[in-house]
């Protein structure tokens, strides 16, 4: 039975490495037709990202195999264990045990048939895998961007099936342990009864040769092992099978000033109020493409209330979390206090005071004009860019007092984008070349510039302190990180246009953008690969820990998002994707699975050690499930349906037909952004819970408080 | 190294970088081309009704779904007849002490693009309806119904324009509908919409990626190649309905029309071509063959569709038919 068992593991293996190569071979047959010969390159590029992926669907086809294989056998031979093999290798105390006991008893065993079908079922799976992957590649596509996205989609899903099978995998094991375990119980009772034992002499003979020993002591002494250095920490005493890892706790941070602690609350309370608020209005404005009737106030029209969504989420969530984690990170790096908690107050009010007024005045029908993020009319924007420039300030003078002498790269990348906001916000505003076609080349620089000079760079400076943090290692490398903060301030810059690809704006310009959007392959890559080798050899770290998940998407996100943004620069791609909801979808998944999940990242790392209370860890996983399968539901159908949407002006379909074939994509956002809107409101009872929530009673430290009150009265 | 360890250096390199870039791609562009380009000899600037319109279109914030641009690829042929040229942009300066410059070139296309909808949609009541509910008049558009533009008047006063909306899209409101002023504004903006021509024969821009014509099999069956269906969808169908019924009170029917069955297409083609004015009860055709360019054969098409869908048996036309009486149309308006 065992060898039958083994002939179908190998066979199984030839099927995968056959329907492989397969898939391989038929795509490079069908590639002389999808491309044309100057696209081979690009072809070899899809095969590398692709080849590892076969690889590890080989691999962990058959580490599940072999594991089923085993549990399966286990099953079948649990019944007639193989006694001898066992006998021949007992140790001295077994064999005097063994000669110590003669009783005679029945028992029985349980069978687990459910196991067998789960195991069935995850075989069967492993062989479902092979099969979709063709699926990706016989894409009637033939755009080199298209399919570029489409590897891209395929990855942030394949990490999380990663995740999936990694965890079976661990539950397998814990399986296995515990039917090894049976056995020996089996083992036991059958020794016990002496039902395998006939012949005694053997065994007392080999208790005598076994009874020479040294005493085993010789090298360690005879002291109990002691921790004296402090290094255990979380010791789990109970042991059960856990699906959803036990988080730890976050390890005690040097104590930062209370008054500081404050202000960043605030900056991080008032972004999640606004984070409420503004999805609200965009999960709302996401149902109207639905039900348009919903309501006829003028008040609460798409084209009013779509402004105040972008610019809530924009400047009011992200912009003031990023500013509150900045308030913590810019002195810490520095090792020096923050340069004025007054200043910080002042940025605070007025940024939120320029969301109040823009959002009344939007609501409205008061606004700037056609440019997207650009719709505060001067007054309100002058608030939140005077809110800024305190900031501004404030970091820089932070930076200044700092007390270490070198600029810790985070302060690089954050000090340098709240310099670049304003300059940007400034120069966007000033009407000294915003006629005509100059309004549109200003509208391309600003919108781009606002997301990967402010945002991304913001962000990027706070991985650069977290990650490290949360991994509790160094950075991976220092210059990877230099080399990239230099190269995004030369190609990104240099993007906006691509907004505009065949428009009226002068061509050069766009051809200029789709060559600085192809080099943001550059810091994106070294980023990428800076941010992951720090994870590397630290990935057990990711299961018990509650903020490093959304930094792990926030990471896969910032490789996916940015590459293609780079995809859909390109001509060709501009042609299909250009004005439809793609666009939307990309501005999603970047904003929200790079930026947000961010920021998420960081509130959930800092707050819980600013106010000693952790958030209810159901609710943390909670927020995160949510917000990532509702991202997933929110982008993917706008991503397909735009492309629907494209290929249907291309062929010159009359315009209503691409709104018609819109209609279940936009019932599936709708879904997405709903989710999304739960997790926010999640988050929303964390913070309450971190800031508010009643500390459960820490047994140990009421007891030294006790302690010490009584040692304060015999005292006295 | 010394450099990265002096924060004043390290951040004044960073912006320096970052203001030579922003010089070179954003201000010296757009002072360039604020600079060496004006309005075309053809265009006209804003009238202060069609303004006051432009001022609503913003505050409404209608970019946010129609894009004011035909880029110069095939696909954008629908949306003009060139592709939008810097010029075309020229005239447009400040809004007003507190907005900046609306060339409201838009990023997306939720709904049409609205460069030419002055010479595609010029119906005064097509509009009215469309915008009080847009689904009074385009059953699947998701387009918000903007009712705050109007007025429900019980009787209203001479010279106040009523608009007849379908008893369902009144919610419930009791009176008549009357435009707004602000209305007609916004109304005004967009019949004002239209691409002007290229001065003295300097040739338009021409499109790129072009649909790759599939050679024609045989030359007869051209005609009945064309999907009439479509073509009706795109040029007719936002008035007279894809039943062909019409909207009561404001289109006619082609359904079981006269003009449509007429043996003779003479009248149809005039109505087609020059558009037509003489009933009361129903609101202007506009010429909707000029305007769109239709070529003859698509016309065929089109009218081939009308006069045999929705139970109509009217007889078939050909091409050559219709391309003689289009020349005949022709000649008198010399």
């Amino acid at each position: 039975m065992k060898k039958h068992i083994f002939n179908k593991t190998k066979w199984s293996i030839a099927a995968l490495l056959l329907l492989s190569i397969n898939s391989v071979f038929a795509q490079s047959s069908t590639s002389s037709a999808l491309f044309e010969s100057h696209d081979i390159g690009l072809f070899l590029l899809v095969l590398l990202v692709l080849l590892p992926i076969v690889g590890f669907f080989i691999y962990t086809g058959l580490s599940i195999k072999k594991k089923s294989t085993q549990l399966i056998q286990q099953k079948f031979s649990s019944q007639s264990i193989k006694a001898e093999k066992y006998l021949t290798d007992l140790d001295f105390e077994q064999v005097r045990a063994l000669l110590g006991k003669k009783n005679n008893e029945t028992h029985s065993l349980k069978s687990s048939g459910l196991l067998t079908v789960i195991l069935l079922f995850i075989s069967q799976f492993s062989f479902g895998q092979s099969d979709v992957l063709p699926a990706t590649r016989e894409s009637l596509m033939t755009q080199p961007g298209v399919l570029i996205t489409l590897v891209l989609l395929f990855i942030p899903l394949l990490v999380g099936f990663i995740l999936l099978v990694t965890k079976l995998n661990a539950m397998l094991t814990k399986m296995r342990t515990k039917n090894l375990m049976q056995e020996a119980e089996t083992l036991a009772e059958m020794l016990d009864n002496g039902e395998v034992m006939q012949d005694y002499t053997e065994l007392e003979r080999r208790e005598k040769a076994l009874s020479y020993n040294l005493n085993n002591d010789e090298l360690s002494g005879k002291e109990a092992p002691s921790d004296e250095k402090g290094l255990l920490k979380n010791v789990k005493s109970e042991h059960d099978m856990n699906f959803f890892a036990q988080k730890t706790k976050p390890m005690p941070r040097p104590k930062i000033d209370p008054n500081l602690t404050k202000l960043i609350l605030a900056f991080i309370g008032s972004a999640i109020f606004w984070l409420v608020l503004g999805t609200s209005i965009g999960e709302y404005v996401g149902i109207k493409f639905i039900a348009p009737d919903a309501d006829s106030l003028s008040w609460l029209s798409f084209g009013r209330l779509r402004p105040v969504h972008t610019n809530l989420v924009f400047w009011g969530w992200a912009s003031l979390g990023m500013l509150g984690l900045g308030y913590y990170v810019v002195p810490m790096v520095g090792n020096g206090p923050l340069a004025s908690l007054k200043m910080g107050w002042y940025s605070l009010f007025f940024i939120n005071l320029s969301h109040i007024l823009g959002t009344i005045s939007l609501m409205a029908g008061v606004n700037n004009g056609g440019g997207e993020y650009r719709e505060y009319i001067w007054p309100i924007m002058s608030l939140f860019a005077a809110g800024l420039v305190l900031s501004m300030i404030n970091y820089l003078k932070t930076v200044a007092l700092r007390k270490t002498k070198e600029i810790y790269i985070s302060n690089w990348y954050i000090t340098s984008a709240v310099i670049f906001l304003p300059i940007i916000a400034v120069v966007s505003y000033l009407p000294f070349w915003q006629n005509g076609i100059g309004e549109t080349i200003l509208q391309g620089f600003y919108m781009h510039q606002a997301v990967g000079l402010w945002f991304m760079f913001f962000c990027l400076g706070l991985l650069y302190y977290f990650l490290p943090q949360q991994l509790n290692k160094p950075i991976f490398s220092y210059s990877l990180g230099v080399l990239a903060f230099w190269t995004q301030i030369l190609f990104y810059t240099l993007i906006g246009t691509h907004h505009f690809v065949f428009s009226s704006l002068p061509w050069w310009l766009q051809t200029v953008a789709i060559v600085g959007s192809v080099g943001m392959l550059i810091p994106v890559t070294s980023g990428t690969i800076n941010f992951l080798m720090t994870f590397k050899g630290s990935w057990n770290k990711v299961s018990n820990s509650y903020s490093l998940p959304f930094f792990v998407v926030g990471v896969i996100y910032y490789f996916t998002g940015s590459f293609q943004g780079t995809a859909e620069a390109f001509r060709s791609t501009n042609l299909i994707w250009h004005f439809t909801d793609f666009t939307i979808a990309h501005s999603h998944i970047t904003m929200y699975g790079i930026i947000t999940f961010i920021i998420f990242a960081g509130i959930y790392a800092i707050v819980p050690r600013l106010t000693g209370q952790e958030p209810p860890q159901l609710m943390v996983g909670a927020h995160f499930w949510f917000a990532l399968i509702g991202l997933q539901f929110y982008t993917i159908p706008l991503m397909i349906g735009g492309t629907f949407k494209g290929l249907s002006w291309a062929e010159g379909k009359p315009f209503i037909d691409s709104v018609v074939l819109m209609a279940p994509y936009w019932l599936w956002r709708a879904i997405g952004g709903s989710m999304m809107w739960i997790s926010h409101l999640i988050l929303a009872y964390n913070f309450y819970k971190m800031m508010f929530a009643t500390k459960e009673l820490d047994v140990k430290e009421e007891a030294f408080k006790i302690l010490q009150q009584k040692v304060n009265l015999s005292q006295n | 190294m010394d450099f990265f360890n002096d924060h004043k250096k390290l951040f004044t390199a960073a912006v320096v970088l970052f203001s030579i870039l922003m010089i070179f791609v954003a201000i010296f562009p757009a002072i360039e081309n604020q600079t060496n380009n004006a309005s075309l000899p053809d265009s006209q600037p804003l009238t202060d009704d069609e303004m006051a319109g432009k001022l609503i279109y913003i505050s409404e914030g209608c970019v946010g779904c129609h894009s004011q641009q035909v880029r110069n690829v095939d696909m954008d042929k629908t949306w003009g007849s060139r592709p939008n040229i810097a010029a075309d942009y020229a005239g447009i300066t400040r809004t007003s002490f507190l907005q900046n410059t609306a060339t409201l070139m838009g990023t997306e296309r939720t709904g049409p693009d609205l460069t030419n909808i002055g010479v595609r949609q010029p119906s005064l009541d097509w509009h009215l309806l469309h915008l009080f509910n847009p689904r009074a008049v385009v059953q699947q558009s998701i387009m918000p119904a903007h009712p705050w533009l109007f007025d429900f008047k019980e009787k209203p006063n001479d010279g106040d324009i009523i608009v007849n909306v379908p008893a369902e899209f009144l919610q419930g409101k009791t009176g008549k509908v009357v435009a707004s002023e602000r209305v007609l504004q916004l109304v005004t903006y967009l019949q004002s919409l239209k691409q002007v021509k290229l001065p003295g024969g300097t040739p338009n821009p021409e499109f790129l990626y072009k649909k790759e014509k599939k050679a024609a099999e045989d030359g007869a069956g051209e005609a009945e190649d064309l999907d009439g269906a479509a073509l009706y969808a795109a040029n007719c169908q936002s008035c007279h309905q894809q039943n062909g019924e019409g909207l009561k009170g404001a289109f006619p029917p082609l359904k079981g029309s006269k003009i449509v069955l007429d043996e003779n297409p003479e009248i149809m083609l005039s109505i087609i071509m020059q558009g037509y004015n003489a009933r009361e009860e129903y609101g202007v055709m506009p010429a909707v063959g000029t305007n769109n360019k239709l070529i003859p054969e698509e016309i065929t098409a089109i009218m081939n569709h009308e006069r045999t869908s929705w139970g109509n048996t009217g007889r078939k036309v050909t091409t050559d038919e219709i391309k003689k009486l289009m020349e005949a149309l022709k000649k008198p308006a010399q």
